[in-house]
């Protein structure tokens, strides 16, 4: 995209809108204070607030079976990687080794939930640049991981699989053999994704070279997940630090330099490649073995400090707990990756037309209650 | 040339018996008016529904089919709702403006029918400029979008309104440049006499190259000019909220909502009747039954209208300046270096005649 400014001296007024909180955009209860002038954005100014529920507060009040249930609520497209990250934490802190199966369970289902956020991800990302179509393809692929889900643990969202000291039970006989149909069909819709959205000339004139963040700026504010990969910084958590089983499988990191829209768009349909590749190599030896630890009815974490991190949909969850040594943690913080994303909005929307903002907004991915948590 | 009676004179005709001439006259032309109203807001609403069913099929639904068999009842009850529901509107609003804005809109639209050659016969008004009537009327339906938008008091509605006007007032260039193209060859702006060309084979054959660029250039001008996606930055969804029309509930919004269907059935008719012989059949093969010609008329121009709605829900939206650099850079040069194609081609006589 050429801007070309003509010098004049004609003078125009800029004014400022409210997008949000409610807005389509937005994706939830965001409010966005614009100050444009005619076309042309000079600020953004996020203001949070709206969906806070003050997660990290009650879970200051509840035992840690109970905080993994609060963290489905934060981020409700990863949901069994928030779950997950409370779970390693504590374990880590008891130094309690999970056994096999339990760790290949735990990655099949992050990289199918991964898959499912992403295919949400991408119909969300064709109905901001206006191609509402995508949003139907999207969904019908996320069905069938949801149904998986519906049968594995009862619940297609807010999972609760995971607790501290392993799985909630053990996986649905047909477990094994949905995922193999859906991998087979997901690989041959997946293409279908690039021939209806990807190679169009209206989206790629749309996304390329809009919203740039330079690798440097990624690093400094705090950029993870896929908006941090696609200006080149690599940062992904299962690569660094493996967790679960993320140690035994061969995958690559999807990075690109360029750090504009259409990258951070790219690298995203690249992931949703790598997980494929990652289920493919689990799902046929999933070790037999037990699909838990016993631990104490009421479990207490030794007096310390601890941080987990993992690798969400949207980029690194955090999760630091410090604990007195009684039943309930001290004091719990996530360091959600929606919300150092959100705060290069403004950096990456400056200069740009009202459509570049939403093209721009759509590929950080944003989930307003990870946000405000 | 023999132009043939058209539907108001018939009409009128059969009155002059009963009583006397400027009688007959007037209520000639109320009969007619209301028989155009009565079908093309029904047909708007079946249009609604075809766009619904459309964009089913397009994305894995099945779309309405409860109200009714098939769902053919669906819009008629959508209409209902929105006829029932409270007119809301905002307190610092231009009052009369903003009531104003529908009215300018949907009447319009509903104008630019009556010129329309359904069959040698159903031609309500037959003027002898009428293309330059098309094209006059169907700008003045950017003057309801614009007051609607700058009225409501709200500022997304303005900024839609503002695309909206630059939007209309490049592409109406191309619309009209492309269906001057065609002119070029038949000479005239009378619709039933373009009609009448055509007899030896459709526009778009006799033009040959020059007519099927004329063609494309229309078609994305066109789309552009309904405001229908991939060039709907008036209503931008995502960007603007619901655009001009934000502020509008009830019978006002259906309105704006009902002539986008019909400016979409109008921006086909158009190209039906300058580029594929409205109602002359293929090879003439049902030119013995004079009405069939209606069936061939609607029958291109569903085609057509499938052709825009195909480009909807397939085609991301473009953004304002790619919008503007596409018309003035692009459709525009094209369509006057194919302007003098076409005189030249005209002028060796080169086009093709059966």
């Amino acid at each position: 995209m050429e801007t070309t400014v003509v010098k004049s001296n004609f003078k125009s007024e800029e004014y400022f809108i409210n997008m949000g909180p409610q807005h389509p955009a937005t994706h939830g209860v965001l409010r966005l204070l614009l100050t444009i002038d005619g076309e042309i954005i000079k600020r953004v100014e996020p203001d949070l607030g709206y969906i806070h529920r003050s997660i990290e507060k009650m879970c200051e009040r509840d035992s840690y079976q109970q905080i993994v249930h609060l963290t489905d609520r934060m981020d409700y497209l990863s949901s069994h990687i928030n779950n997950e990250a409370v779970c390693l934490t504590v374990e880590n802190a008891l130094q309690l080794e999970m056994p096999e199966r339990v760790k290949v369970i735990r990655t099949i289902l992050s990289e199918l939930t991964r898959i499912a956020s992403h295919t949400l991800w991408w119909g969300v990302m064709g109905m901001d640049v206006g191609a509402l179509t995508t949003y139907f393809y999207g969904f019908r692929d996320r069905e069938l991981i949801n149904d998986i889900f519906e049968e594995t643990c009862g619940a297609r969202l807010t999972m609760n699989y995971n607790i501290p000291g392993g799985l909630m039970f053990d996986i649905h006989p047909n477990f094994v053999k949905r995922t193999k149909d859906f991998i087979t069909h997901f690989k041959t819709k997946l293409p279908e994704y690039d021939t209806l959205l990807t190679g169009n000339v209206i989206f790629q004139k749309r996304t390329k070279g809009v919203g740039i963040l330079t690798k440097e700026d990624a690093i400094s504010f705090g950029a993870s997940g896929p908006v941090g990969r696609a200006s080149g910084y690599s940062c992904d958590v299962r690569k660094h630090h493996p967790y679960s089983a993320y140690d035994r499988v061969t995958f690559n990191e999807a990075l690109k330099t360029e750090g504009d829209t259409f990258a951070r768009y790219q690298v995203r349909i690249q992931e949703m490649w790598e997980s494929i590749s990652i289920i493919e190599q689990l799902i046929d030896n999933i070790p037999e073995g037990d699909v838990q630890v016993a631990t104490n009815a009421v479990i207490k974490l030794p007096k310390g400090e601890y941080y987990q991190k993992v690798e969400t949909a949207r980029g690194e969850l955090g999760v630091y707990v410090i604990s007195t040594g009684t039943k309930n943690p001290y004091r719990v913080k996530f360091r959600s990756p929606g919300f150092s994303n959100l705060s290069l909005l403004n950096h990456i929307a400056v200069g740009g037309k009202i459509g570049d903002l939403v093209a721009s907004m759509a590929t950080l991915d944003l989930v307003i209650p990870d946000i405000d948590r | 040339m023999n132009i043939s009676l058209n539907i108001t004179e018939t009409i009128q005709e059969w009155l002059i018996g009963m009583m006397p001439e400027g009688a007959a006259s007037i209520v000639a032309m109320v009969a007619v008016a209301l028989i155009y109203l009565i079908i093309f807001a029904v047909a708007g609403l079946y249009l609604v529904l075809l766009e619904r069913r459309v964009a089913a099929w397009f994305q894995l639904r099945i779309g309405p089919n409860r109200v009714g068999p098939l769902g053919l009842l669906q819009t008629m009850a959508d209409a209902l709702k929105l006829v029932s529901k409270e007119l809301t509107g905002t307190i610092k609003a231009d009052k009369f403006l903003y009531n104003l804005a529908p009215y300018f809109v949907i009447v319009s639209s509903l104008m630019a029918l009556a010129v329309f050659p359904f069959t040698k016969e159903f031609q309500a008004f037959d003027i002898n400029i009428g293309i330059f009537f098309l094209i006059a009327i169907s700008s003045v339906g950017v003057i309801g979008i614009l007051l609607g938008g700058w009225s409501s008091n709200n500022k997304f509605a303005l900024i839609g309104a503002m695309r909206s006007g630059v939007q209309t007032i490049s592409y109406e260039l191309s619309v009209g440049l492309s269906l001057l193209t065609m002119v070029v060859i038949t000479g005239s702006l009378q619709l039933s006499e373009i009609v009448e060309v055509q007899k030896q084979g459709w526009l778009i054959l006799q033009g040959h190259v020059p007519a099927i660029i004329a063609f494309m250039v229309y078609m994305i001008a066109g789309t552009a000019e309904t405001n229908r996606a991939p060039f709907d930055m008036v209503e931008a969804e995502s960007e603007l909220g619901a655009g001009f029309h934000t502020e509008y509930s009830g019978m006002k919004f259906a309105y704006f909502f009902l002539a986008e269907f019909i400016n979409m059935f109008i921006i086909a008719a158009v190209a039906t009747t300058v580029f594929f012989g409205a109602w002359l059949s293929p090879f003439g093969i049902t030119e013995s039954i004079p009405w069939l010609g209606a069936f061939w008329f609607l029958g291109k121009t569903l085609v057509l209208v499938f052709l825009m709605m195909w480009f909807r829900w397939t085609f991301p939206r473009l953004r304002v300046d790619q919008l503007l650099t596409l018309e003035w850079k692009y459709l525009l040069p094209i369509n006057l270096v194919n302007l003098v194609i076409m005189a030249i081609i005209v002028w060796l006589n080169l086009t093709i005649k059966f």
